[in-house]
């Protein structure tokens, strides 16, 4: 790496050396350099072509750009080759898990196979070159596709109506809590329901959200059982609850089989009950939260429905809400303006059109009771024609198949790995489980953290770690139905390895990971000495003194 | 159908090693009185059957074969090789990297994105992505609230108005308060943010004054009188800018700008009907602790090998819970590399060639309707990209045009009642010579 952060002879960009090999480092590691650090000033990889004559003749009769307006200097983007900036993001790429290549059982986030016709659905000149503005005789199959999903999600959920457009499953929360707060102000009880409960199992983006919108959250205790504390709920709802928001099943993995009870308790409260749908994938054609009560709920179709996480993003949360709450739906909706929409689904489902079917997006007016828009246009779309492609394939059959399958699994690794791991709630979970490395922890001093690590240096992804909150040293297994049960036994046999290893070598264990290209990084300095971005600038950073692996 | 490898031999395996005695066993725990009554989800589809219905919902929309139409998004050529990266599985099909020894890939490739944009923007700090420009533009709003201790924002009437809508959203959880300063958009008017008007309105209430550059209507806005104005009572600046526009306009960290939200979409994302796009933040080090988003850093592993981590992540709701500058989570990072993979491909060169067609071809749009005596610039001011033209019967005639196959921009007046009779017609570097004399002939066709 030294030699990729020293500039080369003769390079006039200033802006570092040649591209080259990777260099090998370590035992295992294989450092790629930055992009910056392989620009040559005049190198290329994408021309465009010269303006006309006529353009510039023509362009000479308008205003031209106000000098003072103008940049001075050009921005320092990387002067690169196609083929350099291509072996670059391949390199990359090697240094990541994903999915494609290995087992990823983390818990919450429902890492299951992403199917690749739905990649070649979304890219589908047809749709991926449709502007958002067209006008809408000219989008009639992107209208039809966000209407039919719509439905779709309707059936699966139980809901009366859907809007397609949070972008991920915090936004559709936001969504959630506007829509509560609008619900509220309505019937003149905006000032008096401040209160958000939510249960210590939640995820962050729950209580982050009641922040945002101006809600101050309550923590509700989980009883005995992992489930929600029914009498503490009781005792905290009262006539300033604005909502409850419920992740079912849990983060524990459980349902909560008292739900019904929950729900009532919450309505007879006058507020609103919130479904966190993020763990839709363990209950696909057994429980419908709107048919069961909730007023609305966010599905995360990066998760349920199969549309890749992309390191990140992008998501998509549609919400589905009662009919209480439809009116408040952000716009605008896709709608069906001409046309039996029984006819129209039944012909979609024949993959037919229907003649004389129209489309159109909902004019701004038409709800005054909306939130408004809660991203620009209509959502996600590309996400919305891989989940149509994944529903569509999978029909109510394949559904259910995949929550019978998903829940199948994470009950097997659950009485697989017990005697190997702690098990806190040890009841029939859904599609997750959660185990605790709490005796690991006490009997050999091995955290849960060295058990991840460890996981790594199998090639698998290790579950999520140290979440939910309420389980000491937890790890949240959620092995989805995508995964042979090869697979499975063979993360069981790491998993018991590890055990054993814990109680004889603990201290390798810490060393871990040994195989991957880097080991464990150092969080605090990149905390406490923030380098966010590459700084032309700046000194380079001495290099400091070389270990070698092992050594 | 269905993507499940298991066999009936399988899930007797397991149901065994459970003791269960069948898979509805396993859901016993959902109260009867609440179990699912229906499911009518269609039946299950072969791959070429639903590659038909795909292929039939796509042939259902017409995509027009000649487009002026921007107002936010905007078709460039798209390299063929940054559709190669962002296919790569090794990126699609990963998670967060919360886990940084077996994701160095996408935390490397989101620190040179976050280098990108600073360099872009000529800001200290960009964030790892938000979901698009209205959303990231309405948390940079509640930033600037949260840094400034103020509740109240400005924002001008030439910022988009999708982004205004999304702002007026965000912005109605918490309570702030927005006051539109309205553009000079009179009869003769530039088409500007007044910058006296911003400093008789602007006072100590006010965190931010949010505006465009390139405004909504392409015009060229003051913004360094803009940015005084606001710093004269302690406002931030907020600039939402066009990205490919700053390969020529001054970056916004040279006028003074305090926080920069933008639309990425233009850097290698296609319109795809609204999304996914990318929304791009960036700011200075001073506040990076109030801006929402994930980050990227440079650190050292226990040998001392470089690599990168999430960091800063005291910011974030998984840590902070009701205390986190936001509650984003899930961004736009495949997004993001495809930015990241754009910009890296034109360079510094290509991007200038990108802004400069465009705008030419703008000028060229501009002067060829006027010299058919079809229509007149709406505004005085310098444009970029975008030019708002009236012309009569607007839109009767866009709506003709289209069914031609022509979108004749964007119609201005349902969202700027002001504005009869107008249309916002946007060109980039794919606009060609004869899409500029087809839109003339069209328009003389369709008078």
């Amino acid at each position: 790496m030294s030699v990729a952060e020293r500039p080369a002879a003769g390079d006039t960009s200033g802006r570092g050396a040649a591209f080259h090999s990777p260099s090998t480092e370590g035992a295992t590691g294989i450092v790629e350099p930055l992009i910056f650090e392989a620009s040559h000033a005049g190198r290329r990889a994408v021309r465009f072509p010269a303006p006309s004559n006529v353009a510039r003749e023509a362009a000479a009769r308008q205003p031209a750009l106000p000098a003072g307006a103008l940049r001075v200097s050009a921005p320092s983007l990387p002067e690169v080759s196609e083929l350099d900036l291509l072996r670059h993001f391949n390199r990359l790429s090697h240094l990541n898990h994903a999915i494609d290549i290995g087992f990823y059982p983390l818990g919450s986030c429902t890492m299951k196979y992403n199917p690749k016709v739905n990649e070649w659905a979304a890219r589908l000149p047809g749709l991926a070159d449709s502007h958002p503005l067209d006008p809408d005789s000219l989008a009639q199959g992107s209208l039809e596709l966000e209407w039919l999903l719509a439905e779709l999600l309707k059936e699966i959920s139980g809901f009366a109506a859907i809007s397609l457009q949070p972008a991920a499953g915090a936004h559709g929360e936001l969504t959630g809590l506007l829509m509560t707060r609008a619900y509220h102000r309505s019937r003149g009880e905006g000032e008096q329901r401040t209160k958000v409960l939510v249960p210590d199992s939640a995820h962050g983006t729950n209580p982050a959200t009641a922040t945002m919108v101006g809600y101050q959250s309550v923590t509700i205790p989980s009883n005995a059982r992992g489930g929600i504390d029914l009498e503490a709920l009781r005792a905290a709802l009262g006539d300033d609850t604005a909502a409850v928001m419920i992740t079912n099943p849990s983060t524990l993995g459980i349902f909560e089989d008292q739900i019904d009870q929950v729900i009532a308790s919450v309505r007879a409260a006058g507020a609103i009950a919130y479904m966190d749908g993020a763990n839709l994938n363990a209950i696909l054609g057994r429980f419908r939260p709107g048919e069961a009560g909730f007023d609305v709920m966010h599905f995360n179709l990066h998760k349920t429905f199969s549309t890749p996480h992309g390191g990140g993003g992008p998501g998509a949360g549609p919400v589905g809400v009662s009919p209480r709450l439809a009116a408040y739906l952000p716009g605008p909706l896709p709608l069906l303006v001409n046309g039996d929409p029984d006819e129209v689904r039944r012909n979609a489902w024949a993959n037919r059109s229907t003649p004389g079917a129209l489309f159109a997006l909902e004019e701004p007016t038409a709800r005054p009771e909306s939130i408004g828009r809660v991203r620009a246009f209509t959502g996600n779309f590309g996400m919305f024609v891989r989940a149509y492609t994944y529903i569509r394939s999978n029909g109510a059959e394949g559904l259910r198949e995949v929550s019978d399958d998903a829940v199948l699994s994470a009950n097997y690794l659950r009485v697989r790995l017990a005697d190997a791991y702690d098990l806190p709630y040890d009841r029939v979970c859904k599609h997750e489980v959660v185990f605790s490395g709490r005796s690991q922890k006490r009997a050999n001093g091995v955290t849960t953290l060295d058990i991840a690590k460890a996981i790594l240096d199998h090639g698998i992804h290790p579950p999520t770690i140290y979440f939910p909150l309420i389980v000491e040293e937890a790890l949240m297994i959620e092995p989805t139905e995508t995964e042979s049960l090869e697979t499975l036994d063979a993360f069981v046999e790491v998993m018991h390895g590890i055990a054993r290893q814990a109680a004889v070598d603990p201290e390798a264990l810490k060393r871990a990971p040994q195989t991957t290209p880097v080991g464990r990084l150092d969080e605090a300095t990149a905390a406490r000495r923030p380098d966010l971005r590459y700084d032309l600038g700046a000194e380079p950073t001495p290099e400091p003194v070389h270990v070698e692996a092992g050594a | 159908m269905g993507y499940s490898p298991h066999t009936p031999a399988d899930r007797d395996v397991m149901l065994a090693a459970i003791g269960a005695g069948s898979v509805d066993e396993l859901f016993d725990d959902i109260p009867a009185a609440v179990r699912s009554t229906r499911f009518e989800v269609p039946p299950p589809l072969a791959e070429q059957e639903v590659r038909a219905e795909l292929a039939r919902l796509a042939g259902r929309n017409r995509i027009p074969r000649i487009s002026f139409l921007g107002a936010g998004v905007y078709q460039h050529l798209i390299p063929s090789v940054v559709g190669e990266v962002i296919g790569r599985a090794e990126f699609s099909t990963s998670y967060t990297p919360y886990q940084p020894e077996v994701s160095q890939g996408t935390l490397q490739s989101i620190y040179e994105f976050q280098s990108l944009i600073c360099e872009l923007t000529g800001m200290e700090v960009a964030s790892a992505s938000h979901y698009d420009g209205a959303t990231a533009t309405a948390e940079a709003a509640l930033m600037a609230c949260r840094l400034t201790h103020r509740d109240a924002i400005a924002v001008s009437s030439a910022v988009n108005p999708m982004v205004r809508r999304v702002l007026a959203t965000y912005c109605s959880g918490p309570g702030i308060e927005i006051v539109e300063l309205a553009a000079d958009l009179g009869e003769g008017g530039s088409g500007l943010t007044p910058v006296s008007g911003a400093a008789a309105l602007l006072d100590d209430r006010f965190s931010c004054l949010v505006v465009q550059q390139p405004n909504f209507f392409g015009g060229i806005e003051p913004m360094h009188e803009l940015a005084e104005a606001a710093h004269a009572s302690g406002t931030q600046l907020v600039a939402v800018v066009e990205p490919t526009s700053l390969a020529l306009l001054e970056a916004p960290g040279e006028y003074g700008a305090d926080i920069v939200a933008a639309e990425g979409q233009p850097l290698g994302i296609p319109p795809s009907y609204g999304g996914p796009y990318v929304g791009l933040m960036a700011t200075r080090m001073a506040s990076v602790r109030q801006m929402p988003g994930r980050l990227a850093g440079a650190t050292r592993d226990v040998q001392g090998r470089k690599g990168y981590v999430l960091t800063l992540q005291a910011r974030e709701q998984h840590i902070r819970r009701e205390k986190a500058a936001s509650n984003i989570c899930t961004n736009q990072a495949l997004c993001a590399l495809a930015a990241t993979a754009y910009l890296t491909a034109v360079g510094p060169d290509g991007l200038r060639e990108v802004a400069d067609l465009s705008v030419t071809q703008a000028r060229h749009l501009a002067s060829a309707l006027e010299a058919a005596g079809i229509g007149e610039r709406r505004f005085s001011a310098p444009y970029f990209a975008e030019v708002a033209i009236r012309l009569p019967d607007a839109a009767r005639r866009h709506a003709t045009l289209a069914e031609q196959g022509i979108v004749a921009g964007f119609v201005l007046a349902p969202d700027y009642p002001e504005l009869p009779d107008t249309l916002l017609l946007a060109t980039t570097e794919l606009t060609t010579d004869a899409d500029i004399e087809a839109l003339v002939a069209a328009l003389e066709a369709t008078p």
